[in-house]
């Protein structure tokens, strides 16, 4: 679990968080959803530690990760996964050596318990056949899938995902959802996904928070998004015609 | 009328002294942010092993690559110098082995160290800066940092190693290339042959090798650190890179010139 308490973080003289407080539960897709521009990814920045905010603490299971010190920092941060927005894969390395890459550098297994890991952990995600081809070489939602097996090849215990739909068709997108939904439950991790794709959030969203204008808003899970009353939630998240008939249609049937 | 006048020359005179104290504080700044950068590169690696694989593969990249281009240009230098010195001492007053002896000095005592090495900012520096920078656009390097790697030791302690390690080879290549370049000159029958060959031999004083080898040991660590320093800084996208590799180029070009002076006047006094 992730708590997140009092965060406040400011770029010169411009606050981009106020005072956010959020817990992030275990074994459960947490969503961090808002307009661009609203501090989701500040917000995500912050809890990872690559943006250090003025105020507030962020607790990882109750250790305080801001008060650490840097061999504290760097131990938990093995416990950490990450898939990035736009993947993050080693360019010069293959999409073998990507996953083999945290292996390497913490753990003390030999090369052919690597390879194993790594194969067992891209046959996790779906993609075999392309485990000697460059970043440069496969597709989009094949690069995601493979910084997923990367992000949880040294089991981690938080996984935290930066718009993992971003960039890739509606298909591939649910299947990198289901991917992330399936992990989550099967080892049991705490995941935050940064999104503002409304098929995420109505389709994993077990956890939601709504950042507005760096405020958390609102707080729930999928189902009570049709329940909400708040306006800015209801402007985001049903924003479309689309989504403002799955609504009705929801309500109407009463879920 | 009068105090008119003297107010603008006053109020230039201020103009001019605010730029000059605000790039005094901005070089500051940026040479503060440069000894942070390299206060993390210079600690021990997380992983021995994986730091020692990355040394050898920059060695590949940033030495054994630039091999081609070190001989090519310093061959025709040194056949540019052998002909310059033929025109420029042909008096009957100065013996002709004087041109091999000139040429074999130009080459050992500026060419090969700070001249190769201005043209190895050019090359390995624009490398370095790019592939940093597009690492950090790409958030390739905050991949790194998420993992608890010291991203700065990670990507840029093994390329000040394997440039400062294979340097001096680079140098002794460009030396013999030049003298090589020269010696095809001679055989066009520009020069005789025989007066070029004894010039080259003629008054050898083995500390030149030493301080040329010793001045590219300094350049490589500015070519390598100042490009890296670019490179990891970079913020925004493609743009940025690139403008952040001719920043690069610019600056260690700048620090190589002046580190050179101030070295010739260590070493050679």
């Amino acid at each position: 679990m992730i708590e997140v308490k009092d965060l406040r973080k400011s770029f010169e003289d411009k606050t981009v968080l106020y005072d956010i407080n959020a817990t992030f539960y275990e074994g459960k897709t947490n969503l961090i959803i808002g307009q661009s521009g609203s501090g989701k990814t500040v917000l995500m920045k912050s809890i990872i530690g690559l943006i250090t905010p003025e105020e507030g603490q962020v607790l990882y299971d109750g250790r305080d990760f801001l008060s650490m010190g840097i061999a504290q920092k760097k131990s938990l941060r093995t416990e950490l996964g990450m898939l990035f927005q736009g993947s993050a894969l080693f360019d010069n390395e293959t999409v073998l050596g990507n996953v083999m890459f945290p292996l390497k550098m913490f753990s003390n297994m030999t090369y052919a318990e690597m390879k194993d890991r790594a194969e067992f952990c891209l046959e996790r995600v779906n993609l075999q056949g392309a485990d000697y081809k460059y970043p440069a070489e496969i597709s989009g939602g094949m690069q995601k899938r493979v910084a997923i097996a990367r992000a949880i090849a040294l089991n981690p215990k938080y996984l935290f995902c930066d718009e993992p739909n971003s960039g890739l068709d509606p298909k591939t997108s649910i299947l990198i959802d289901e991917l992330l939904w399936d992990i989550t439950h099967e080892y049991n991790i705490t995941t935050i996904i940064n999104t503002h794709d409304m098929n995420s959030v109505l389709g994993i969203g077990e956890n939601i928070v709504f950042i507005n204008k760096g405020r958390n808003e609102w707080v729930g899970n999928k189902d009570d998004i049709f329940h909400s009353d708040n306006e800015a939630l209801n402007n985001f998240v049903f924003a479309t015609d689309l989504f403002k008939r799955i609504k009705q249609a929801a309500l109407l049937m009463g879920k | 009328m009068l105090r008119n006048k003297y107010w603008r020359i006053f109020a230039t005179f201020v103009e001019k002294l605010y730029v000059i104290m605000l790039f005094i504080t901005s070089c500051l700044q940026t040479f503060g942010e440069y000894a942070l950068f390299m206060r993390k590169v210079l600690t021990k690696p997380d992983k021995w092993k994986e730091s020692l694989k990355r040394y050898v593969a920059e060695i590949s990249k940033l030495g054994i690559d630039s091999i081609p281009l070190v001989i090519v240009i310093s061959l025709f230098i040194g056949a540019v110098c052998a002909i310059q010195m033929q025109i420029n001492f042909a008096n009957p007053l100065l013996p002709s082995y004087t041109v091999g002896l000139a040429t074999r000095d130009i080459l050992l005592l500026e060419f090969s160290s700070s001249i190769l090495c201005l043209i190895l900012a050019g090359k390995v520096g624009s490398n370095i800066a790019s592939e940093i920078g597009t690492m950090r656009v790409t958030e390739q390097i905050d991949a790194l940092e998420i993992m608890g790697i010291n991203s700065c030791n990670f990507l840029v302690l093994p390329k000040i190693m394997a440039l400062l390690t294979f340097i001096p080879v680079l140098t002794i290549f460009s030396m013999c290339a030049g003298l090589i370049g020269g010696y095809f000159v001679a055989l066009m029958g520009i020069i005789p042959v025989s007066q070029y060959i004894y010039g080259i031999q003629s008054y050898f004083v083995e500390w030149y090798v030493w301080y040329a080898i010793i001045k590219s040991l300094f350049f490589s660590v500015v070519i390598t650190s100042v490009a890296s320093f670019y490179g990891y800084y970079v913020k925004g996208g493609a743009l940025e890179v690139g403008k952040a590799s001719t920043n690069s180029v610019v600056a260690s070009s700048v620090l190589i010139l002046l580190m050179d002076v101030l070295l010739t006047n260590l070493l050679l006094q």
